[in-house]
């Protein structure tokens, strides 16, 4: 989606807009209302730049914008931090995750002001996997914040120009804060409320787990349009292609808060390519999805199917004609005219 | 104690009462702490609160005792040090991502606040990230000096 005012130069920020705590695409495309499709990037086990450029044009033109994770699951990987400078800088708009993990509040509050320098206008607060989950299981566990301490501190950060000790910050990072949601996690009945929480802590866009059972989803969303919340926050709804039903298998068993129902990995098994089932499912469940009420849009977690994603979003018509940016059509912006 | 977890947790609403009421009792004697000093008091309270809290709610003595927020269940027995919530990971069955063996501490703690039966539920309330320079200290002496201190400002 390209706006009146797209900057000239490529790599530069959305003019600022009043009313707007960012001026980052994904505020923008969100406010304007658009169903909105984010996806989650697959940071490379390498310091060479060309991976990465490689791997967000897998996604140019059918995302809005592309959340770089951090460490995630307690793998290592390049950082977000990395990522995020490296896409920013071609414009791409970019959620920058960070995990309370690795990092304590002195490192966090540092990468936030350098994140911002570098034109990341979306950050997603997370508290993170345990460590024993990931390659290194003896490494040291920070967690010095959780998720909605950090959202507090980053919010403070923006809107009272302050550190979490209290000293001033010159010039603060205007970004739009989000954080992840697991309507599928115990206690059910508690994630409506623990949703508001992280909102009165600053959250204002929210990407949820994996959602494979709509059922639960279907209930979680009817008790937050009760409690008003889909008109306090952007609600983006976690989906990706399972890969076989031995994988859905494994994922549900070790992969933590990943809730998968039998009958998915029952329609997996009956099939003749079990791959390419796995993206009907994500298809259908993008389809149901999207009819819910107080959805804002979906959030793909393709992981190692990063290239099916341009399939994905094109085959469950969510765009619905809309045109997205990307470097690409960057250049086609002709200076004399704009 | 493990064990008394639970039983902790299904009683949160007189427990919390009694909680409280200890804290009333020792502001009282504020002007009596004053003159002994604070500081010389702490080692002795600590080990109080070790013995008491320790048993009840297998309290790790971070010194900013929240546990009438989390509905008696201690947020520091996360072993990600959580103080806000349940992280995504629960498990189907209600226990802990990393210690299986252990019921998650914050699906406690939403037991514990519905026990409460208070009009809004407390574990709402933002927490601010933990105070390392306390961990270790009293905290029952630190609310008693707290309450003085907002006192002293009205």
């Amino acid at each position: 989606m390209k706006f009146d005012d797209e900057p000239l130069v490529p790599g530069e920020n959305l003019p600022f807009r009043t009313g707007h705590d960012s001026p980052g695409r994904l505020e923008r495309v969100l406010r304007a209302g658009a169903f909105v499709v984010t996806a989650e990037i697959a940071p490379p086990d390498s310091a060479d730049p060309e991976e990465v450029y490689a791997r967000a044009a897998l996604f140019d033109g059918y995302v809005d914008a592309i959340n770089a994770t951090d460490g995630s699951g307690a793998h290592c990987h390049m950082s977000s931090v990395g990522m995020c400078s490296l896409l920013t800088r071609r414009g791409y708009a970019m959620v920058m995750q960070v995990s309370a993990r690795d990092r304590n509040r002195i490192a966090i509050q540092g990468d936030v002001l350098g994140a911002s320098a570098m034109g990341v206008s979306s950050i997603l607060c997370l508290t993170g996997d345990s460590v024993g989950v990931g390659d290194h299981p003896e490494a040291k566990p920070v967690f010095d914040l959780d998720c909605i301490s950090m959202l507090n501190m980053v919010r403070d950060m923006r809107d009272k120009k302050q550190f979490l000790s209290g000293r001033k910050i010159t010039s603060p990072p205007r970004v739009f804060l989000g954080a992840a949601a697991n309507p599928f996690g115990p206690p059910l009945d508690y994630r409506p409320l623990r949703l508001a929480k992280k909102i009165s802590a600053g959250a204002q866009f929210v990407q949820t787990q994996y959602c494979f059972d709509i059922e639960i989803f279907k209930n979680y969303m009817s008790v937050i349009r009760d409690m008003g919340i889909h008109e306090k926050v952007f609600m983006l709804v976690g989906v990706g292609p399972l890969a076989s039903a031995k994988s859905a298998e494994w994922i549900r068993s070790n992969v933590p808060g990943v809730h998968i129902p039998d009958h998915i990995v029952h329609r997996l098994a009956g099939a003749d390519n079990q791959k390419d089932e796995g993206v009907n499912v994500c298809v259908d469940m993008i389809q149901q999805i999207k009819e819910i009420e107080g959805v804002h849009g979906v959030h793909i977690m393709a992981f190692k199917q990063e290239h099916r994603v341009a399939e994905i979003v094109t085959r469950s018509g969510v765009l619905a004609g809309r045109e997205l940016w990307h470097p690409g059509i960057a250049r086609d912006v002709d200076p004399a005219t704009h | 104690m493990y064990r008394m977890r639970r039983w902790s947790v299904r009683n949160a609403r007189w427990l919390k009462k009694l909680y409280h009421g200890i804290e009333n009792a020792l502001t009282l004697c504020h002007p009596l702490f004053e003159r002994i000093g604070y500081q010389r008091l702490d080692k002795s309270f600590l080990a109080i609160e070790k013995v008491t809290k320790g048993l009840l709610m297998d309290s790790q003595s971070c010194g900013q005792c929240i546990v009438g927020f989390t509905g008696l269940s201690c947020p520091m027995n996360c072993p990600k040090t959580m103080r806000n919530g349940p992280c995504g990971g629960v498990r189907a069955d209600g226990k802990c991502e990393v210690k299986p063996e252990m019921d998650c501490v914050w699906v406690m703690a939403w037991e514990g606040n519905q026990q409460l039966g208070e009009k809004e539920y407390p574990i709402q309330f933002v927490q601010p990230a933990l105070n390392n320079q306390l961990i270790g200290t009293s905290a029952w002496l630190r609310e008693v000096r707290n309450r003085k201190a907002v006192d002293n400002e009205i």
